[in-house]
């Protein structure tokens, strides 16, 4: 064997193997949903009964109604707010104090969840001793979620700003559009698929968190993460296989769905410009 | 095409620069930076029951301020505090050299695969992000415990023996709630941050530089590591940090994977909390985490406002 060839089988070895890691403990988690027996990793043949318990278990579907709640709320919020603040970081170069703004954009995608959570609460407990609200529940842990999303969401949306062709807003506001009507005619449609992205990645990052719920939440308020994670940390639990898999597979369906819709856009998109092109 | 006409009040408002630099700046001094002031004012405060002291009080005309610095005092003195946050920073320093040996040719062999099929190989990186990170780290619960797939394996090829040698776990097969199984679940939960930063640098670099420097006469390998790894380097230094800065604060793998003996700070945090209401401690032990990470932190901030303009 020749050294381009060794080469090229390394290379491709390397990757399966790292496509393998990144992708073994999902199969894993859906292979023992299906497992006859309630040890963990002993298969005694295939069953469907741990998706039937799932009818029954009222603390897991009262925590998931709960959690997609609040990711909706959370997408919805960090789309509207991470627009504005990737405008305001794309658009306007020189504000006051745009150093502090960027810097606390981007700070709550590394700083460690413990301390967001942590700090948010002991505010919200001031608040609350002051003027009584607001209770802990839905609306403390959207508000927690809530800054993590907007930070995600300004990553994704200002990406895509800064790739916009200034030269399509200029010929519009040259052909006498006024700036509310450049900004809804032109850049939105422009930035909107990096929106529909932002609001589904925050939807998951929502549905996910752990950390910042349990700081956040109060009696009563319980997410599916919650729950999953408090019969997690007691050990396996052929239930939390059975949920996980169902996870996977709405989300699988979901996320090939979203990216045929969205390469479906582009192609329309670009025959349009090149229909006009031809115009 | 029509577009319905605002109201001038509105419409200023909203074309007007103030709204939208306003509204988000607004919302992070409230629920970002005010709470964050608050914890590092509750650190330094006395707790009575429930209430805390005011810092500042007045009285018979004599203005106090009491810091209340004992908390901090006591995490320099008490020799677990310090134990905590030093193996918090050695366990992600860990993860981040795991992360990018693996990384680092997977990300440098996705930028030299053909073009085509490099958007499937971007997307495939990014497909296990969209799943539950909880139940991803869950799942190696199961495949490292007795019998499972990967320890079955190690086991098999005697990798077990290993890592036992090297000290990482506490007995051969024993892989479960170890500092190995710990380092494993936050390499395999941040591989992709580190993956992706390192292919945005690698797959935008000039490849003709490469051919330039075998044309001066450099071996591939010199010229991968003259040219190739110092023109990946804010790709290096972003995905590091990305994976550094909330492994040291990780709560949620130590307490799944970890072991007795794998004390991370960020479930000191959540112990001084949940456990001890003791909140000025959590508070203060919270404030000592940030210190620590805030030089990477603004490392960090550098290189993402640099790789900004330069994207502009």
């Amino acid at each position: 064997m020749n050294l381009a060839a060794f080469n090229r089988w390394f290379a491709r070895g390397w990757l399966a193997a790292g496509y393998a890691f990144l992708f073994l403990p999902i199969v894993a988690l859906v292979v023992f949903s299906f497992n006859d027996s309630p040890l963990p990793n002993v298969w005694r043949g295939f069953t469907l009964k741990w998706y039937a318990a799932l009818a029954e278990d009222h603390e897991l579907q009262a925590g998931l109604w709960l959690t997609l709640r609040i990711a909706f709320f959370t997408a919805c919020g960090s789309v509207l707010l991470g627009t504005l603040a990737a405008f305001a970081l794309v658009k306007y170069r020189r504000f006051t104090g745009r150093t502090v703004f960027s810097g606390m954009v981007n700070a709550p995608l590394v700083m460690p969840e413990v301390v967001v959570g942590l700090s948010l609460l002991l505010m919200l407990v001031s608040v609350q001793r002051a003027i009584g609200f607001p209770e802990r529940g839905l609306l403390t842990i959207w508000l927690g979620h809530l800054l993590l999303g907007m930070a995600y969401a300004t990553v994704v949306i200002q990406a895509r700003l800064q790739d916009l062709n200034p030269q399509l807003e200029e010929a519009a506001m040259d052909l006498g559009a006024r700036p509310w009507q450049v900004f809804t005619l032109v850049t939105l449609p422009l930035v909107s698929q990096s929106m529909v992205s932002a609001w589904l990645l925050t939807f998951t990052i929502s549905l996910d968190d752990v950390v910042l719920s349990a700081f956040l939440s109060g009696p009563g308020a319980t997410t599916l993460p919650l729950v999953i994670f408090s019969r997690a940390r007691l050990g396996l639990n052929p239930s939390v296989n059975a949920v996980a898999t169902l996870i996977v597979a709405v989300v699988a369906v979901g996320v090939v769905a979203a990216s045929y819709w969205i390469a479906r856009n582009e192609r329309r998109r670009s025959q349009e410009l090149a229909r006009a092109g031809q115009a | 095409m029509k577009t319905p006409r605002l109201p001038p009040w509105l419409g200023g408002l909203l074309s007007g620069r103030s709204a939208v630099v306003g509204i988000p700046y607004a919302w992070l001094l409230a629920f970002f930076l005010l709470p964050f002031l608050i914890l590092a004012k509750i650190s330094v405060s006395e707790m009575e029951n429930v209430v805390f002291k005011n810092l500042i009080s007045y009285q018979d005309g004599l203005l106090t301020l009491q810091l209340k610095l004992s908390n901090y005092v006591f995490i320099t003195e008490d020799a677990l505090y310090l134990k905590t946050y030093l193996a918090s920073l050695e366990y992600a320093a860990a993860t981040t050299v795991l992360c990018l040996l693996i990384g680092y040719p997977f990300a440098y062999f996705m930028a030299r695969a053909r073009a085509t099929v490099q958007p499937v190989l971007l997307m495939l990186v990014m497909l296990p992000f969209w799943t539950s990170f909880l139940l991803r780290v869950y799942a190696w619960k199961g495949l490292l415990g007795e019998g499972g797939w990967v320890a079955d394996a190690l086991v098999a090829t005697g990798i077990d023996q290993l890592l036992y040698a090297a000290g990482l776990i506490a007995a051969p097969g024993k892989l479960l709630h170890t500092p190995f199984s710990l380092v494993l679940g936050m390499a395999y939960t941040y591989l992709p941050f580190m993956i992706l930063p390192l292919y945005g640098t690698l797959a935008k670099m000039d490849l003709r530089l490469l051919e330039a420097a075998a044309d001066l006469g450099a071996n591939p390998w010199v010229a991968f590591w003259r040219i190739t790894v110092p023109l990946s380097k804010a790709g290096i230094i972003a995905g590091s940090m990305l994976v550094f800065i909330p492994c040291v604060g990780e709560f949620v793998i130590p307490e799944l994977l970890g072991g007795p003996e794998t004390l991370m700070i960020g479930r000191v945090v959540w112990d001084e909390f949940f456990s001890n209401n003791d909140w000025p401690m959590a508070s203060a032990v919270a404030v000592v985490m940030v210190l620590l990470i805030i030089v990477p932190l603004a490392l960090f901030n550098k290189y993402q406002a640099e790789a900004q303009e330069a994207g502009r």
